[in-house]
Formats: C-alpha cells, sequence, structure tokens
C-alpha cells in the first residue's frame, strides 16, 4: 500500500459514528415503512375488488423492477413540485422504505400462501370474522415463517443505504466523501466499506440461525 | 425541454452506455458465479472455504460504496487508475457474481446425488462429470434465479452515474441541471428501466424455455404480463440469496 495513514483514519472516527447514527436511523425508520407498506401491498394484492388489486400489483411490479438512485432521484427533485418539500435524510428513508417494501409484499404474499387451506377453513367453521381470521390466525403463521426473509432484506436495504448520500444525506458514505473531498485523503472509503461488511456478516450469521430455527 | 440535439447528443449515448455496462458486468459476474460457485462444491476442504470467504465478503459489501472504493481510494492506494466504466462493472461484476455463485452452489448441490455416483463409475474426471453430467442437469434450476439477479443488476448499473460514467441516469441528471424539467426526466428514465428490465426478462424467459426443454420439462407457460420476477415461494420464504 502506497499512502495508508491511521493518523487519518482517527481524525476520521467522529464523523464515521455521525454517520453510523443516520445510517441505522436511516434504515430503522426504512425498515417500518417496508414492513407495515409491504404488509399493506400484500392484502391489497389479494382483493376481491380488481381495481384495488390491478394497481396495487402493477405499482409494485414498476417500483420493483426500477432502480432505488433514480427514485431517489424522482422523490428529492420531482416530488417536491406539486407536494411537500423533505430533506434528504426524510427523502432517502421514504425511497428506501417503499422500494423495499414492493419487495417484502412478496414475501408476505409467500407467506400468506402458505398458510395451509385449513386454517381458513377452520376459521370459516369457527364463524370468526374476517378481521379476526387475519390477525389471530393467518397472519401470526404466516409472519413467524416469513421472518428470516424479511431480515435478508433488511440487510440488503442496509447495503443500498448509501445510495442516500448521492442526494445529500450525510450518513456512513455521505460522511466518508464529505470527508474525503475536504482532506484529500481515500482512508475514510475504505474504512466505511469495511464497516459495512463488519455490519452486515453477523446480521446474516443471525438470518441463518432464524432461518432454522423458524422455518424449517 | 428536451431538444433533440441534447437528446441525440447525450440521451441515446446514455442508453447505450447503460446496456453496455449491463452486458459486460453480467458476462463478468457470470464468470465470477460459475467459477465460484463451482468451487464452493470443491472437495477439498481449503478451495470451498476460500471461495466461501470470497462469497461472504462480497455479499457483505455496499456495490456503491465498493465502486466508489475502486474509482477514489484505490488509484490513491495503490497506484491503479481504471477507467470510470471499468470501476463500475468491476464493482457490479465481482458483487452480484458472489449472489450467483449461491444460486451455481445451490443448483449443483441439488443434483441427484446417484448422477454423480453414476459419473464416478463411469471413471469420468471430476471436470467431465461437471461438464457432462452436472452443470447441464443444474442448469434449468438456474435460470429463472439469473433472471431475477440480471433485473438486480440492470438496476444496479444506474449507480455508475455517480462515478462520473455517462449512462441514461447521468444524462437524465445533467438534463435536469440543463431544463430544470425533472418530473418528465425522471419519469422517461424510470420507463426506460422498466421497459429494459421487461425485455431482459422476455429473453430469460426463453432461455428457461429452452433449458427446460433439454432436460424434458416444459414450464409453465406464463403470460406476457405475468410479472417480472419468477415467483418461487420457497426463495421468498427463506429469502434466497439477497
Amino acid at each position: 500500500m502506497n499512502s495508508w495513514s491511521w493518523s487519518v483514519v482517527q481524525e476520521f472516527m467522529p464523523r464515521f459514528w455521525d454517520g453510523v447514527i443516520i445510517t441505522l436511523e436511516a434504515l430503522a425508520l426504512g425498515t417500518l415503512i417496508a414492513f407495515t407498506l409491504g404488509l399493506f401491498w400484500a392484502l391489497a394484492q389479494r382483493s376481491s375488488v380488481r381495481w384495488i388489486r390491478v394497481p396495487v400489483v402493477a405499482f409494485t411490479e414498476f417500483v420493483r423492477n426500477t432502480p432505488l438512485l433514480v427514485q431517489l432521484f424522482f422523490l428529492f427533485y420531482v416530488v417536491p413540485e406539486w407536494g411537500p418539500s423533505m430533506s434528504a435524510l426524510t427523502t432517502g428513508i421514504v425511497g428506501l422504505g417503499l422500494h423495499y417494501s414492493t419487495y417484502t409484499a412478496e414475501v408476505y404474499r409467500a407467506g400468506i400462501d402458505g398458510v395451509p387451506a385449513g386454517q381458513w377453513e377452520a376459521a370459516t367453521a369457527l364463524n370468526l370474522p374476517r378481521v379476526h381470521t387475519w390477525r389471530a390466525v393467518i397472519l401470526p403463521q404466516a409472519i413467524r415463517r416469513v421472518v428470516p426473509a424479511l431480515g435478508n432484506y433488511v440487510v440488503a436495504m442496509l447495503k443500498d443505504s448509501p445510495m442516500i448520500a448521492v442526494i445529500g444525506a450525510l450518513d456512513m458514505l455521505g460522511e466518508a466523501r464529505a470527508f474525503s473531498n475536504e482532506t484529500f485523503t481515500s482512508e475514510a472509503l475504505t474504512v466505511v466499506g469495511v464497516a459495512f461488511i463488519l455490519i452486515a456478516y453477523p446480521a446474516s450469521l443471525l438470518m441463518r440461525y432464524l432461518e432454522r430455527r423458524l422455518v424449517h | 425541454m428536451m431538444t433533440s440535439e441534447f437528446f441525440e447528443s447525450w440521451f441515446l449515448p446514455g442508453i447505450w452506455i447503460t446496456i453496455q455496462v449491463t452486458v459486460y458486468s453480467a458476462v463478468l459476474a457470470a464468470v465470477v458465479s460459475f467459477t465460484v460457485g463451482t468451487l464452493r462444491t470443491s472437495q477439498f476442504w481449503i478451495v470451498r472455504f476460500l471461495a466461501g470467504i470470497y462469497f461472504e465478503i462480497f455479499r457483505g459489501t455496499s456495490a456503491l460504496v465498493f465502486m466508489f472504493w475502486m474509482a477514489f481510494a484505490v488509484p490513491l492506494l495503490f497506484g491503479v487508475q481504471f477507467l470510470p466504466m471499468g470501476a463500475g462493472v468491476l464493482a457490479l461484476g465481482l458483487t452480484y457474481g458472489a449472489y450467483g455463485s449461491e444460486i451455481v452452489r445451490g443448483a449443483l448441490a441439488a443434483v441427484a446425488p446417484a448422477q454423480r455416483e453414476a459419473g464416478i463409475a463411469l471413471n469420468f474426471t471430476r471436470m467431465q462429470r461437471l461438464r457432462r453430467i452436472e452443470l447441464p442437469q443444474a442448469w434449468p434450476e438456474m435460470v429463472p434465479p439469473f433472471n431475477n439477479l440480471l433485473i438486480e443488476l440492470l438496476k444496479g448499473t444506474a449507480l455508475v452515474s455517480v462515478i462520473t460514467v455517462a449512462d441514461m441516469t447521468f444524462s437524465g441528471n445533467l438534463l435536469r441541471l440543463a431544463t430544470n424539467a425533472s418530473a418528465p426526466i425522471y419519469t422517461l428514465l424510470l420507463v426506460l428501466y422498466f421497459v429494459l428490465a421487461f425485455v431482459l426478462t422476455r429473453g430469460m424467459r426463453v432461455l428457461e424455455r429452452q433449458a427446460k426443454a433439454g432436460i424434458g420439462q416444459t414450464p409453465p407457460s406464463s403470460g406476457l404480463f405475468s410479472g417480472l420476477r419468477s415467483k418461487s415461494t420457497d426463495t421468498a420464504v427463506t429469502g434466497g440469496v439477497k
């Protein structure tokens, strides 16, 4: 290595931790949106009303198959023209949450499809109201099976979260870029790159453990 | 608004660059997938271990951070300067190759053990078994997950715009700076990416049909608008490789 200096790393550390907090904040709130909105999409896709089902399927399919980066640009530059103006971080959180909600919708759908038909029939036989059937019979069984898959998408979201730096949020990558530009050094990028691996690896180990415990 | 001159000098070449980046990184990712995926089924533990380390490291890597690192940190650290497109293609190919290696490994592991044993009984070498027996049977299983991965890769190519490769996202941003008409530009961009993903899916469906025909299966026919991804209940439940 030609130019590696630990003192530069030392100097970057305070800003690195600021970035970690922003990244985790974006991840936590993005996950919250993705999990709730995804369940909403999954239920809407099963609706018996054609006018709800078809647009929701089309919308989620479109969002899932177009780049998150361009969606972030869209939310950041287009939405304020006829809607609320949001900070870069808020835009990033909404973008991450919305994008990944279309993935979690698929996960919930698979989980719901995996609940045996006998459970539905039992709920009908017991004359349970529709809301009760979902809340007390179907969803608990469906969600238990898909927890590891949902977790994997949290890890995937973590790895996509640096995209919010492109619209100006000061997450780990945003701090590293700002620091590198001010000091003409490159250590910060390496630190952040290693940090992602160090966070993502234990997280994916945890998901594999959950998969063994909950799915099989 | 969008002048035809700008459109011809920036936007159309941008589409072409996006297609090029997609093709180059898909080829690199395919090479990495098959190499690492096969090595992960090796009989030597050290080979399995090293290939496993590659998989774990690149699966934990954020493609965007890696791309920045290749473009801005590697020249300072090692004195190697890539062309921007080279850095982007390498970063995408290496990361998506790691995901692909899991597809290859899984499909090889799913080939019936008796097939491998038959190859051994016939005195095939390891390479002959792989080429003549295991890969041909594993290949049809790989095509649908590769389709999903290819769409992820296409979406990932938008990232090269931030390391100054003039792909269509890059030219879209230029156009916004020049005209301030962000709504039509980004809508057009999203639609273009969707169209490309749609075209890729149709191509992969043809490939799947051929691959399955090769082992005497017919995949269930899916309508033109049946969604771009193959929906496997199993991968959705376990999260697949993502």
